[in-house]
């Protein structure tokens, strides 16, 4: 920190160094995306790596929702939108014509900022995604299923006793742990979450936040947050966008204490955004 | 800080706070008063239909002993389904209503008899030999509706008349054919008494008229309206002057049919007055039911039909008949089940709504069949799968502006399209729920739009997000959350098909239809009619006895609508408890 120079503006990405034992899960490389004629981001090039959370953080409207959104290719249900450039998963290309995003989705995960359980009922919610793909063969084998997800999320202890009834007679966080568990449910290997502790109360969030802490384990993690203190809380590497651009990207722990760059060391010292 | 500014702010919001509270109580106070309004008229609307109504759900019936003989009812006498259908039972029941009026044998006396009952009702006991050929040769009890005329007159409603028990001794001087009754005290003064009051009454009303029309030609601008005027008058004053004679209390008095019928019950007869002596103890007449006796009766009465036989559609022969009938235990009124169980018919008695309520029915379900799901799926690919670029924003606008369309086109379009090109039947419910379905096409397809976009895009995310393809994420998450609207939206619009006319008139389902269409497919070819169409016919009828079940048709509609209705909500809450 003493070492580094005063952070300037440099109008390129800075990209900290990093030691990561974790194999590179996804690897974006000049990735645009435009909504008609406003591009929304540009050329942003990132690899994120398995086993870890990565936030993405910055003002509204800088795009690192979109960013989010292109990995498992949910602005194709965006009339207006178009995305450009390259996003690998494990080294394969997910905008090639041949992919299916359907089965994109199904190996990438999604929570929302809101929870948004199905108006069905909490086993029907958790049990969704392995019915349409058929991960389950036989009521026994979604049971387990369904309670394993339900484990994962943290939920199982509260709801063992009333799968029947519908998800959004949960409360908020305990709706946000169930969409959570739906996505666990088709077993992906990336789970996005897009705010997800937005709508909730602090220890709805301390919940929330343990459990991403949990998940690290066995997924790769990406969260997009306007919470810096989560951000610095939960993640193991940040990536700070501004008016499309991704401005810096790194180790947490660096961002948050060595920002090289002007405009970060603003946002995270709070003089603007 | 200055307190000084304070309450003058407060002043003026306080001001501008009653100004607004003011506005607000107003518009609630227009508010309820819209609706009180509403809820009047309705019970006005409802109430008058009702009462208009009630006299259709029930009817007088006739209940007569039929023997039928064999070579009238059986004319090949090999009891063959053939031969039995040649049968003339109109004229077994002619015979059995001979026998109860022996006395009746001249033409006039057998066509007013005969007139008490519809020969349509011969087809009923058609169908009852048929379907048992053992009856032949049997006397059976047949019960049928008595004439409209007749049964309106039972009820009261088409005549006034009054029963008043005579003082005195009368004495006939025969027992059938022209009489005179006689009696040594003044006995019919009550009577003369009463006629010259209605008569004196009655001038008086036409010569007050003929004194305004007089003040209206004098009051008269041009020489035409004046000799219009002068002319009624003048005719009003001939036509009072015909009173004069039962009004002088010298001359003898005449009835006629622009008079009260006065009838003399005596001796187990009726007598129908024609004229009455001015001093009371003497009246000539004609036996309507011969009397049983000649001798002079202690126990009689005076029956008065106020309503003058012209202005009545049955004559004082015909009301006797039906009194004596009913004397004899063998009328009794009954729920009209005519009224349901039949289809439309020329005699009032004996028309229902079967056929209009079966023909709405398949009707219906060919419109529910087809409008509904080509309706749905027509708004789930506008909305969640077709592009938006020129093509879809033109399909819109035009669906748009299908709904604003006169029913009457979809009509010309049926009968262009489906009858003439396709040669599909006319009348047939088939091409009537077709037709009805392309106007009620828009309305779905605008509701079903609706409520598609009603259902929040977190849904169609979470589905999505978790690897559902589109059309999954539609139709098992989207489209149920948007059914209770899509349903609001197709009850509405089958609703309004289910009240429609006018493109029915087009494709020839607005006619007279005797028979019942088959509730099933076949029916779906057969010549039928609608509901409010049925309702359309009836209000045209002249028959007063049609008045009355347009009104039961109209409530019989109503109820229909209702059913379906209640249908529709059950169906949206079943539908909405899910979540």
């Amino acid at each position: 920190m003493a070492d580094s120079a005063a952070p300037t503006y440099t109008g390129k990405t800075v990209y900290h160094a990093t030691q990561n034992s974790q194999p590179v899960k996804v690897a974006a490389s000049g990735v645009e995306v435009f909504y008609g004629d406003v591009q929304a981001l540009h050329g942003i090039n990132l690899d994120i790596h398995d086993r870890s959370v990565t936030a993405f953080i910055g003002p509204s409207g800088c795009g690192k929702s979109t960013f989010l959104r292109c990995i498992n290719r949910m602005n194709d249900t965006i009339d207006t939108a178009r995305v450009a450039g390259s996003i690998r998963i494990d080294g394969e290309e997910i905008n090639d014509r041949g992919v299916d995003p359907v089965l994109l989705r199904a190996r990438v995960g999604m929570v929302f900022q809101k929870p948004n359980p199905f108006p069905k009922s909490i086993y029907d919610n958790v049990a969704y995604g392995p019915r349409i793909h058929g991960l389950a063969s036989g009521k026994d084998e979604l049971d387990a299923v369904v309670e394993t997800s339900l484990k994962k999320a943290g939920l199982w202890n509260e709801v063992a006793d009333r799968l029947d009834q519908p998800g959004n007679s949960l409360s908020g966080g305990q709706q946000q742990r169930l969409v959570i568990a739906r996505a666990i449910a088709v077993n992906p290997e990336v789970i996005l979450m897009d705010e997800p502790c937005s709508a909730l109360d602090p220890i709805a969030t301390a919940r929330i936040e343990e459990l991403i802490d949990e998940l690290r384990e066995n997924y790769c993690l990406i969260i997009v947050t306007h919470s810096m203190a989560q951000a610095a809380r939960v993640s193991q590497k940040t990536a700070f966008f501004h008016l499309g651009h991704l401005v810096e990207y790194g180790p947490t722990e660096e961002i948050f204490t060595n920002p090289r760059d002007r405009r970060t060391q603003d946002y995270i010292t709070g003089r603007f955004g | 800080m200055t307190d000084a500014p304070r309450p003058a702010i407060a002043d003026t919001v306080r001001q501008r706070l009653a100004r607004r509270h003011r506005a607000e109580g107003r518009f609630r106070a227009f508010g309820i008063g819209a609706i009180a309004l509403a809820i009047a008229f309705l019970a006005v609307l409802l109430g008058s239909i009702v009462i208009q109504a009630g006299g259709a759900f029930t009817n007088y019936v006739v209940t007569l002993p039929v023997t039928l003989d064999r070579e009238i009812a059986d004319p090949r006498g090999d009891l063959s389904e053939a031969s039995l259908r040649r049968g003339s039972y109109n004229q077994l029941i002619q015979r059995s209503l001979q026998s109860e009026f022996p006395a009746a044998t001249t033409r006039a006396e057998l066509r007013e008899l005969f007139g008490l009952y519809s020969g349509l009702n011969a087809a009923s006991i058609m169908r009852r030999v048929v379907a048992d050929p053992s009856l032949v040769g049997t006397a059976i009890d047949v019960t049928m509706p008595l004439n409209h005329e007749i049964d309106l007159y039972l009820k009261g409603v088409t005549v006034d008349e009054t029963l008043t028990a005579g003082s005195g001794v009368l004495s006939p001087d025969g027992v059938e054919g022209d009489v005179t009754l006689s009696a040594a005290t003044p006995a019919f003064s009550g009577a003369i008494a009463r006629i010259r009051q209605q008569a004196t009454a009655d001038r008086d009303a036409i010569l007050a008229r003929a004194g305004r029309l007089e003040a209206e030609a004098d009051a008269a601008d041009s020489r035409d309206t004046r000799e219009a005027a002068l002319a009624a008058a003048r005719r009003a004053r001939d036509e009072a002057s015909r009173f004069d004679q039962v009004i002088d209390p010298e001359t003898e008095i005449s009835l006629g049919p622009l008079t009260a019928s006065l009838l003399i019950r005596v001796q187990g007869g009726v007598v129908a007055i024609s004229s009455l002596a001015p001093d009371g103890q003497r009246a000539q007449g004609r036996v309507l039911l011969p009397l049983e006796s000649a001798a002079p009766s202690q126990a009689w009465s005076e029956w008065v039909i106020e309503t003058p036989a012209a202005g009545r559609r049955i004559t004082d022969q015909q009301a006797a008949y039906a009194r004596a009938l009913e004397n004899r235990g063998m009328v009794e009124r009954r729920f009209n089940t005519n009224l349901f169980l039949n289809a439309d018919s020329r005699e009032p008695e004996l028309a229902g709504v079967l056929g209009a309520f079966i023909g709405s029915v398949l009707t219906m379900l060919v419109t529910m069949l087809l409008a509904v799901p080509i309706g749905v799926g027509t708004a789930v690919y506008l909305e969640e799968f077709a592009p938006k670029n020129r093509l879809t924003g033109l399909i819109e606008v035009n669906i748009n502006n299908l709904a604003a369309v006169p029913s009457i086109v979809f009509g010309l379009l049926g009968l262009a399209v489906f009858i003439n090109t396709f040669g599909l039947p006319r009348s047939a419910p088939l091409v009537g729920g077709m037709v009805l379905a392309l106007m009620t096409l828009p309305t779905v397809i605008i509701s079903s739009r609706a409520a598609l976009r009603a259902v929040p895009p977190s849904i169609r995310e979470a589905a999505l997000g978790i690897g559902a393809s589109r059309t999954q994420a539609v139709f098992q998450h989207v489209l149920p959350l948007a059914m209770p609207g899509i349903l609001t939206g197709s009850i509405i619009g089958l609703a309004q098909a289910l009240g429609e006319t006018a493109p029915l008139l087009m494709i020839g389902m607005v006619a007279f239809v005797a028979d019942a269409p088959t509730l099933g497919l076949s029916g779906l070819t057969q010549p039928s009619t609608v509901m409010p169409v049925q309702v359309f016919l009836w209000s045209g009828a002249s028959e007063r006895a049609f008045e009355m079940r347009t009104a039961a048709a109209i409530l019989v509609l109503l109820t229909l609508m209702i059913v379906f209705n209640a249908a529709a909500i059950i169906l949206r809450r079943r539908f909405e408890r899910r979540w």
